[in-house]
């Protein structure tokens, strides 16, 4: 049983079991429906609700200012350890497809600041980053969980949502798609 | 016997090999669980969503006394009704303070802890505080399981929640 993860077996046997029936249904069908983008009913092809804040290095942070731009809205926190996962392939993107129009913007959801900024530093994040809030939190339909992330178009528009873990391939590939060849 | 044993390696083989066939994330998401992670909470100790709604509605006398143990943005922006703060498990600030709110309950209350920041095996709030409760001598402590987090598998359900402080 050597080619199990331990945290299979370390998992609730009704989990295992539920685990397992879905593998194999994902396998037949091709795609783990984890790793589908959720659309969300509330934002998807909407204006992306507009916001300004001060990013961790006391510049001012307007999204409407990104219009033109293919913005990835990253909702992230320092207790997420998906999303820490997620940050080194935010960097490259930054570097690789600034040039071609897309701005990654993170969104601190972490209740300390100074948490979020040691995170910011440690992993020379090459994007803005600002603290949230509920407010904002509430204005993108609620941050119940992370990680979560936002694709907006260069009209301002949410072309897609991802919540939870997701293939980042999938991410990059639906961003691809947005920008300038 | 050894066809047994067979069709259960075969099995074995066909989940390892799918398990590495998935994307680095995915992998991560099934990887092995981060020290003090919720899957160091016992299976008899979790509690369903569905089951809790059923508690919350059936329970007249002794209610469970709930609390969320995650981050407290996401608790102002949605918890269970009648749930408190009680501050990040992972956190060693938080732990006092969930120490503080339950130390001079009986032993024998019950108490549901919840977060919901993240998915299940990813959570760092959980187990800590389960730990302290158990070492604090509490033997009814029960955690809500929620796989993905609190929006998808309590909010998106339309279970109650309410905003605030």
């Amino acid at each position: 049983m050597s080619g199990i993860p331990k945290a299979f077996w370390n998992a609730p046997c009704t989990l295992r079991r539920s685990f397992t029936v879905k593998l194999l249904l994902g396998l037949c069908v091709g795609v783990s429906a984890a790793q589908s983008p959720v659309a969300t009913t509330s934002l998807l092809h909407k204006q992306a609700p507009q916001f300004v804040r001060t990013d961790l290095e006391n510049r001012k942070l307007d999204l409407s200012a990104y219009r033109g731009k293919v913005v990835l809205l990253d909702f992230w926190a320092t207790w997420c350890a998906s999303c820490e996962l997620e940050m080194p392939r935010f960097v490259a993107w930054q570097t690789q497809y600034g040039p071609r129009g897309l701005q990654i913007i993170g969104i601190s959801m972490d209740d300390d600041p100074a948490l979020a900024r040691r995170l910011y530093k440690k992993m020379k994040l090459n994007y803005p980053v600002a603290m949230g809030d509920e407010k904002l939190g509430q204005l993108y339909g609620g941050v119940l969980g992370l990680p979560l992330a936002f694709l907006i178009d260069s009209q301002g528009k949410v072309q897609a949502q991802f919540r939870g873990e997701t293939d980042l391939n999938l991410i990059e590939e639906r961003f691809k798609s947005l920008l300038r060849p | 016997m050894k066809t047994g044993l067979v069709v259960r390696s075969g099995i074995a083989m066909f989940i390892g090999f799918a398990f590495l066939s998935l994307s680095p994330q995915i992998r991560a998401q099934f990887g092995p669980a981060p020290a003090g992670s919720a899957f160091s909470i016992p299976e008899a100790q979790l509690l369903k969503p569905e089951a809790l709604v059923q508690l919350l509605q059936t329970t007249s006398k002794d209610k469970p006394l709930l609390l969320q143990v995650g981050s407290h943005m996401l608790f102002a922006q949605a918890h269970i009704p009648g749930s408190e703060y009680a501050g990040p498990g992972s956190q060693p600030a938080g732990i006092e303070q969930l120490q503080n709110r339950v130390n001079s309950l009986p032993r024998k209350k019950l108490i549901v802890l919840y977060c919901g920041c993240c998915p299940w095996n990813r959570c760092p709030n959980l187990g800590p505080a389960f730990a302290k409760l158990r070492d604090m001598g509490f033997t009814n402590v029960k955690a809500l399981y929620l796989a993905n987090n609190f929006g998808a598998d309590w909010a998106d359900k339309g279970y109650p929640v309410e905003q605030g402080y």
